[in-house]
């Protein structure tokens, strides 16, 4: 039976840990995704799983230990934060490359330098192009429906590819929601047990893994790797089709937020769509044809989707909380906008930058993003293609 | 323990046709130890070059199990291993015994694979560690690493006019393994084969982790003539500058003692890494360096509970 229960982000993603019963868990602590790992741990000590919890001495290690423990035949998971997620970086590549289906939930949080612990999604969006699905979560009940998909995504034998399941740094990790959680055994069910093809752990069928790989082969190898991401694509709809069986809940490339008759919209990632959400329903009462696109997955990038799905939008503004510094907007801008080049009609695109380092994003932020997509629409000029949103300039 | 003839009958697991350097040391190290295993094994391997010369995707010279992650992480990866070994055993998903290596070169052990070793090492991964130490990151074009002796020709640390090569004694890795009181530590060369090969068969044997540095002569980087690598390879031990020890459970016992005192140099005259040192000038080096061979003799002796002589 699902029930309802009052958790943090972090103690929903342990708990989705903990009913997926991992075979190996590798992981270093690091704010704030500290918690996930201190939860689980106590789940192991407790032997409510059969995890081999490995202590290890820093994230580049927590990662390297993961992917030997999913190259041994194992399910492995481990969990980070920025700067950790940085110190994995190399490795992140090498888990994708070897064709690793390793679960990683990431709390967002800014990259140093200055140091700080709060969130935005420089460390997820510098891991970008490493080969993982990414995985973006609104709120704890995203992050913990998220945990519990990405695992038969990532397994699924057209993928086998690691999946990143993010969520905003204290604004969901440590904040308490109400949430419904699925009972253990519809979990176990629903992932099913791991039986991957080739594996070190397999005494009549020896593997050579992370071989030299010169130009012969390589290249054929990375294509591959292309291949899979494509694949990632309908299994990711497929493995959200069977979830919404089980929970009623239902999940896609993103959420379309009254956007279907929309003419100003926004495009947004994790906690702040909740803020979004709000401001567009004030919008609306005023009359304003406003709507939103939460994005969910960002690799891969569903851009004919998010294309269709705001092509009768007149003004549109991608909103990124991280900065690429490329002069050319965020992470997500640089992709939307190009997604809409095809189109016939001249939508108007522009890039927010904000919440950088925790800086709060709140409904008078967005209020005035849609105010700047109002007077976009009225006269098809702005003034800036990128602004600093909440920043003392 | 078995003789030459009968272990030469045993299937290689590391199997010719490789394309390791003719007068290697990876070769014959890597073949003996894995010859003291007879469980099935899983070998993994920071990147070098054992790992390039072995595994040039579509072919491999490994029969067992063979994992290659990134440069400094080999020990962090057979912990991820043993630990999904240890997992699926206590869950009853998997029925054979494992035995579980590391293999690293000294840049890979020594250097920027020193944090994730000591890791695994304190963590108790029930896994055999091997450094095939030829004292320089060889794979890269021969650039010194911790472990370069000193006054040797490298690219990173070239004998000049006014810098004659590597200025810094090596690090005693042996030594800071055995710190981390782990159940064995060992110093080894291939050319002592049964030394070795006991070596291997007790690390493998240990409950926990065990820790073998063993020297690999490189013909490249040590610049020897290809044939000289069995005299090069026993004459660091005669010579004391790379004793045969180990350390079962925190204590040192010597495995061999030079029957007589043989200057260091006698080793060094075979390589030409060290050429430079016969110049006149350079004559100190060579002084400083027999000074601090027997510096660490003495303190070897004396964590051995041997009489200094």
């Amino acid at each position: 039976m699902n029930k309802r229960v009052a958790l943090t982000g972090n103690e929903a993603v342990a708990q989705a840990m903990k009913q997926i019963n991992p075979d190996v868990v590798a992981a270093y602590p690091i704010t704030p995704q500290t918690e996930i790992v201190q939860f689980f741990s106590s789940f192991v000590a407790n032997g409510q799983v059969d995890t081999e919890f490995v202590t290890v001495e820093s994230e580049h290690s927590a990662m390297s230990a993961t992917v030997g423990a999913a190259a041994a035949g194992a399910r492995a998971m481990t969990a980070t934060s920025a700067n950790g997620l940085a110190l994995m970086w190399e490795v992140l590549y090498i888990a994708a490359s070897n064709r690793l289906p390793i679960v990683m939930p990431v709390v967002n949080r800014a990259l140093s330098a200055p140091i700080n612990i709060h969130c935005d999604h420089s460390d997820s969006m510098g891991a970008r192009d490493s080969g993982w699905i990414q995985l973006y979560s609104e709120n704890a009940q995203e992050a913990y429906d998220n945990m519990i998909q990405a695992v038969k995504i990532a397994e699924n034998p057209k993928v086998l590819l690691p999946v990143m399941v993010t969520m905003d740094g204290f604004i969901i990790s440590h904040a308490l929601e109400n949430l419904e959680i699925i009972d253990d055994e519809s979990v176990k069910n629903f992932i099913g047990t791991y039986k991957p093809d080739h594996y070190l752990l397999n005494a009549e069928n020896p593997i050579t893994m992370g071989p030299l790989d010169l130009y012969d082969f390589y290249f054929e190898h990375k294509r591959q790797q292309a291949e899979a991401m494509k694949n990632a694509k309908d299994v990711i709809l497929e493995v959200a089709g069977e979830f919404k069986k089980l929970t009623g809940r239902e999940y896609g490339f993103f959420e379309a937020y009254k956007l279907d008759d929309a003419e100003i919209a926004v495009i947004i990632l994790n906690s702040a769509a909740g803020t979004a959400k709000d401001v567009v329903d004030e919008l609306r009462a005023q009359g304003k044809k406003a709507g939103l696109l939460k994005l969910r997955v960002f690799r891969p990038f569903p851009y004919e989707e998010i294309a269709a799905a705001v092509k009768n939008v007149k003004a549109l503004a991608v909103m990124d909380r991280a900065e690429t510094f490329s002069n050319f907007g965020g992470p997500v801008f640089a992709p939307v906008r190009s997604a809409l080049f095809d189109m016939k009609n001249d939508i108007k695109v522009v890039n927010y930058i904000y919440g950088l380092g925790g800086r709060d994003v709140v409904p008078e932020d967005v209020a005035r993003v849609y105010a700047d997509l109002e007077k976009i629409k009225e006269t098809g000029k702005y003034d800036n293609l990128i602004t600093y949103l909440g920043v003392r300039e | 323990m078995a003789n030459l003839k009968e272990l030469s009958k045993k299937e290689e697991i590391l199997t010719g046709g490789h394309r390791l350097c003719a007068g290697c040391g990876h070769g014959i190290a890597t073949r003996m130890i894995l010859n003291a295993v007879d469980d099935p094994v899983v070998v993994g391997c920071a990147t070098g070059c054992l790992e390039v010369a072995t595994t040039i995707y579509p072919y491999t010279a490994w029969r067992c199990s063979f994992i290659h992650n990134a440069f400094e992480n080999a020990a962090a990866t057979i912990s991820g291993v043993e630990a999904a070994y240890r997992s699926l055993k206590k869950q009853g998903k998997l029925k054979e015994n494992f035995k579980f290596i590391a293999f690293g070169g000294d840049g890979g052990t020594y250097d920027i694979g020193f944090q994730s070793l000591s890791g695994a090492m304190e963590r108790g991964h029930n896994m055999v560690y091997v450094c095939l130490d030829n004292g320089a990151y060889m794979n890269t074009g021969i650039q010194r690493s911790s472990a370069t002796p000193r006054g040797a020709d490298t690219t990173t640390s070239p004998a000049g006019t006014v810098i004659p090569g590597k200025q810094q004694f090596r690090k005693d890795l042996a030594a800071i393994m055995a710190d981390h009181h782990i159940p064995y530590v060992a110093q080894a060369s291939p050319n002592n084969w049964k030394d070795l090969y006991n070596k291997a068969k007790k690390a493998f044997e240990v409950d926990g982790p065990a820790f073998i540095n063993v020297m690999a002569p490189c013909p490249r980087g040590w610049r020897y003539n290809t044939p000289d690598i069995a005299d090069i390879m026993r004459l660091a031990y005669e010579t004391r500058y790379w004793p045969l020890f180990e350390v079962e459970n925190g204590r040192w016992k010597l495995n061999y003692k030079p029957k007589k005192y043989v200057p260091v140099e006698e080793w060094l005259k075979l390589q030409g890494r060290f050429r430079h040192l016969f110049n006149p000038e350079n004559r100190h080096i060579i002084d400083e360096i027999q000074a601090e061979v027997d510096r660490r003799w003495d303190m070897l002796l004396e964590r051995c509970g041997e009489k200094k002589e």
